[in-house]
């Protein structure tokens, strides 16, 4: 088509080059940075760009749920992968599919759970894409059973910033592969990955719930009842204190045999436990007083008042995606949006850790809704990889209201991971101060000597490499 | 992943490299059709088909097709869409979408002239060719449709991209006329004019406004095959701005810079 309007007396740079200035932002809505974005329809395109010296670095998007500036790259070029989003094979025997990276978890578990397979490590949204997913390492409600994505990642090809292309694994180039599995994209793009599906016979699951009336009985029923579940996470109250400290709704799940389903249901029927698009949005942002004190109280005695232990049969998607049914549910964080604050705390001081924090949340009266625990398992290999042996707490901060000084409370949220030799997940993160990143991440210097390897210029960079020093003092 | 529940004709669509191609391929799949698709040799072909099959889990046929081979072209028609394997005969497509399109920018056609050709051997030569050979086979079979993604660039000659806009308005033209022939034997030709469409030819240039996503423009085409139209504007309100663009007097026209 034509450009009406314009006289043509600029010259265009070529196709592959063209970029739009824009301002982007993470699902956090905080940082917002003006980047230059590309967004290359063909391989031959993406090699022209990270080719070119156009921009000083560049980083590769997806679908862009990470909270902070993690896919940002203010003042230089951010590279979105959307259009090279082609599913290549599937093998039926082993249940591993082949696709690019701009795939998302909800496009192949659209094509895969009515063949029963499923997304075998799924975070809390399935709207991200597979490369995402590599770069943050993403874990799900199961890692204390089946570890985090990489565990399920078999191999992978990597745009390296010379322009050469890596096949990775676990036998090749092993050491790009650990690098890059939670490495935040910094080792180059990852073009197309093989990842083994699970296999599953029904689209539903058993959800458990469990009442806890504090922090000490949701870590025993924890230690004591997880082995019998697949699936394990608790909902937080943060804003319980004394007694009713850390009280919590434990929700555990293991997908449904057909025979748990009613009859209607099994045969053909048995995986139709996911529902497609969101049903409902969030049309507007909240004005930012709805979201206070009062209403979170109220809205966190309800949860827990309605809530009863037993057990529930319910479709994947409820279980899973809990906030996926509602579109841009973020807004009801207001236009100032909210951060989400994630750590893990190890052993052997989780209970003093996790009460800590919870204590200073509560005695700052900062109202957080979807608070959420979990206790990991093994940790993986991954360079930067944030699951470890431990508890993990998320939660999240308004920006406006009580959080507006979150990062202030950010870092004394820090100082207590810290002190009990935690860490915090990069992929929600907007605050991090660079010197907690040695001792949050032990294994940064091996990662840092795989950067040299294969970016020895820094190519690739993003506002939160930069922000962390994640590639080393400049 | 949609299960075909009723086998319905073949579509078959020219260019699903292209982002419009690929996305009206998805629909018709989706909507039971066995596809044979074609697109320039290469990986990006057989990964789009892959794509396809996996997602649909429908048939899909893809064919290495080099646009600027013309007049070969309608043998290449004859031998996979008409004969198939020597002494069988194939069931004529339940319909063709052509998407495929050559548009260089404006100063380089004026300047290059093999450039020029190039695109005119595409846009004009090959279309032309393909219209004719599908229009022969869904003549005889007396039902069908054929649809071409033309542009309101054809609308009229604008200084900014006239080039291009004549091919678009060549095959507008052409349509035009295979429309009444066509129409007697009761096959559809549908001629789908897209303004700004959102692909890495409109990204990043100033100008662009009200991008339609490549489905989108997918969704107009399967709706008005489906309803037999003529001549399609997506998003609508095009149909509006071209008329606007059409009635300008010639002497204002001149003094302005489209």
């Amino acid at each position: 088509m034509s450009d009406l309007g314009s006289d043509g007396a600029n010259a265009l740079p070529a196709r592959a080059l063209r970029s739009k200035r824009q301002s982007i932002h993470g699902w956090g809505h905080y940082p917002v940075e003006e980047c230059s974005l590309y967004r290359p329809e063909r391989f031959s395109e993406l090699a022209e760009v990270v080719a070119s010296a156009e921009e000083p670095s560049l980083i590769a998007r997806g679908l862009g749920r990470s909270y902070g500036d993690a896919s940002l790259n203010g003042g230089g070029g951010v590279v979105l992968s959307e259009r090279l989003d082609r599913i290549l094979d599937f093998d039926r025997e082993t249940g591993v599919v082949w696709c690019e990276a701009a795939v998302s978890l909800a496009e192949l578990i659209d094509v895969f759970l009515p063949q029963g397979y499923f997304f075998p490590v799924t975070p809390g949204t399935k709207w991200i894409s597979l490369g995402g997913a590599i770069a943050a390492d993403v874990h799900g409600k199961n890692h204390h059973r089946d570890g985090s994505l990489s565990n399920w990642l078999e191999e992978f090809r990597l745009l390296t910033a010379s322009g050469e292309v890596l096949r990775c694994s676990r036998e090749e180039n092993a050491d790009v592969f650990w690098a890059t599995a939670g490495g935040m994209g910094l080792t180059g793009i990852v073009l197309d990955a093989r990842l083994r599906l699970k296999k599953i016979d029904t689209g539903f699951v058993n959800v458990d719930y469990e009442k806890a009336p504090n922090l000490d009985a949701a870590l025993e029923s924890f230690l004591l009842r997880d082995e019998a579940y697949d699936y394990s996470v608790a909902w937080i109250d943060t804003m319980a204190s004394g007694s009713k400290l850390g009280r919590s709704v434990l929700m555990r799940a293991n997908f449904a045999g057909e025979s748990d389903l009613p009859a209607n249901r099994r045969g053909d029927r048995r995986f139709e436990g996911v529902s497609g698009m969101p049903s409902v949005a969030v049309p507007f942002h909240f004005p930012s007083a709805t979201l206070n004190n009062w209403t979170l109280k109220l809205f966190n005695e309800f949860f827990w008042g309605v809530h009863r232990d037993g057990r529930v049969l319910a479709g994947a998607d409820r279980f899973f995606y809990p906030l996926d049914t509602v579109h841009h549910w973020n807004r009801v964080y207001g236009t100032q949006g909210a951060i989400q604050y994630q750590a893990v705390i190890p052993p052997p001081h989780e209970r003093e850790g996790l009460a800590a924090m919870l204590e200073l949340l509560s005695r700052k009266k900062l109202p957080s809704f979807l608070a959420v625990l979990k206790p990991f398992g093994p940790k993986g290999d991954g360079l930067l990889s944030f699951p470890r042996p431990g508890y993990t707490l998320s939660i999240d901060l308004p920006v406006s209201g009580g959080g507006g000084d979150f990062p202030a409370i950010a870092r004394e949220l820090d100082e207590v991971v810290l002190r009990f030799g935690g860490s915090v997940y990069l992929a929600k993160d907007s605050c991090l101060h660079p010197d907690s990143i040695e001792s949050m991440y032990p294994q940064i210097a091996t990662f840092r000597d795989v950067l040299q390897r294969v970016d020895p210029e820094r190519r690739f960079q993003s506002s939160l490499s930069r922000r962390l020093e994640l590639a080393g003092k400049a | 992943m949609a299960t075909p529940s009723s086998q319905r004709g073949r579509v078959v669509v020219f260019g699903v490299t292209s982002p419009i191609g690929r996305a009206v391929a998805a629909r018709f799949a989706r909507d039971g059709h066995p596809l044979v698709v074609t697109g320039r040799p290469g990986p990006e072909l057989d990964r789009i088909a892959s794509d396809l099959r996996l997602r649909t889990g429908q048939t899909v046929e893809a064919h290495g097709v080099d646009a600027l081979s013309r007049a070969e072209l309608a043998d290449w028609w004859r031998k996979t869409c008409v004969e198939g394997e020597p002494g069988q005969s194939l069931e004529p497509p339940e319909g063709v979408v052509v998407c495929w399109g050559d548009m260089p920018e404006q100063d380089e056609g004026q300047r290059e002239a093999a450039r020029l050709c190039q695109m005119i051997d595409v846009n004009v030569a090959a279309t032309f060719v393909v219209m004719e050979a599908v229009a022969a086979t869904l003549e005889a079979a007396g039902r069908g449709f054929l649809c071409v993604v033309t542009s309101v660039a054809g609308d009229r000659g604008r200084p900014s991209n006239y080039l291009y806009g004549a091919t678009k308005a060549a095959q507008s033209t052409a349509l035009e006329g295979m429309r009444v022939r066509l129409g007697k034997r009761g096959v559809a030709v549908v001629d789908v004019r897209p303004g700004f469409v959102d692909t890495g030819l409109t990204w990043g240039r100033p100008g662009v406004f009200l991008a339609a996503s490549p489905d989108s423009v997918a969704a107009s085409i399967e709706r008005a095959v489906r309803k037999g139209r003529g001549v399609v504007y997506t998003p609508f309100f095009w149909r509006f701005i071209m008329l606007a663009i059409r009635m300008i007097p010639g002497p204002l026209f001149r003094r302005l810079s489209l």
